[in-house]
């Protein structure tokens, strides 16, 4: 699939109606959700015929994204039962199977070897802290292959440290910076919009 | 949801040592037909924790999954075909998952399974 058309296929991903800010839910936009799922297969092979579980799925954007691109199983986990619901409604829509998991991401009932790749758009932690971590320690704990996530690029530093000294990532790299607009999502933003520099990470296992 | 995600499921509860594999108890089922895909039945083959699969299949009625396999039978066509069927084609939509420990008891509803723990068990 090209590029073009998978992100037209994400643009008729229905987002969330009435976010909640204690969960952080900004929507994946589809222009960084194709590029990051589209790196993902085109110089990695890591979603074609593979297990992709989408930690934080929210409405599903990126789940779906691998569903498109022919994941062989996609499992998408969140905490809120509404985006699931959403997320349900959006692979109808789009005619892709995605298994849906409620279940808080510290408690992650994930096990065993079969995931192969992590995909996830985590919270950035800002409303509360640590929350990126408690993902990307959970992304890698359960991930046989890789992780693709997106960071802050002002906590690179500490991300890389975490990741491969207290995670047990072989490696992490950023794979490239992104313009996050976060469009004003909730009455606190006062700016109309809102660009913050994000980095895409991808973080390999140990079993690689 | 399928056995496929069923086969990566253990319950978290605090304490619990052995929260894996889940049981099952189902009230509606549902087959959706897809398309094998050989090359990753193989890929996935040794990643499974077969026991637990098996038990599973039978707990959904799939009672053609063996409980000993050798990875020569991947080059069986009617093997391929049955271990595709209950791995990816059977959807636990309505039930429970059930810890095999504690027997606390994870609802499933429109297919999808609520794991949230409480919190006096986190």
């Amino acid at each position: 699939m090209k590029l073009k058309l998978l992100e037209s296929y994400l643009g008729s991903v229905t987002q969330f109606p009435s976010p909640k800010v204690e969960l952080e839910q900004y929507p994946t936009g589809p222009h960084i959700a194709s590029r990051m799922l589209y790196m993902a297969e085109n110089s990695f092979g890591d979603i074609t015929g593979k297990v992709v579980a989408d930690l934080g799925c929210g409405c599903g954007t990126l789940g779906i994204a691998a569903a498109l691109l022919d994941a062989a199983q996609v499992v998408g986990v969140d905490v809120d039962e509404d985006a699931l619901a959403l997320a349900q409604e959006n692979c109808e829509e789009l005619e892709v199977e995605m298994d849906l998991i409620q279940a808080n991401l510290s408690e992650l009932p994930l096990q065993g070897l079969v995931v192969d790749t992590v995909v996830m758009n985590p919270p950035f932690g800002t409303r509360r802290k640590g929350a990126d971590m408690e993902f990307l320690a959970a992304a890698l704990k359960v991930a046989g292959t890789a992780v693709y996530s997106l960071h802050k690029s002002s906590t690179r530093t500490h991300i890389k440290r975490a990741a491969v000294r207290d995670f047990g990532a072989k490696t992490a790299d950023v794979m490239c910076e992104l313009r996050y607009d976060l469009q004003a999502s909730y009455k606190f933003h006062k700016q109309k919009e809102k660009d913050i520099a994000v980095d895409l990470w991808r973080f390999t296992t140990s079993s690689v | 949801m399928r056995l496929l995600t069923h086969n990566m499921l253990a319950c978290n509860i605090k304490g619990v040592t052995k929260g894996f594999p889940l049981g099952i108890e189902h009230t509606r089922l549902e087959t959706k037909e897809s398309e094998l895909n050989a090359d990753f039945l193989r890929h996935i083959f040794p990643k499974l924790d077969w026991k637990a699969f098996h038990e599973a299949a039978q707990s959904v009625g799939v009672n053609n999954i063996p409980d000993q396999v050798e990875p020569v039978m991947l080059d069986d066509d009617e093997f391929l075909r049955k271990f595709h069927h209950a791995l990816l084609e059977v959807h636990l939509e309505e039930g429970a998952l059930i810890c095999p420990e504690t027997g606390r008891r994870f609802p499933v509803t429109k297919g999808v399974p609520n794991m949230l723990l409480n919190e006096d068990e986190v």
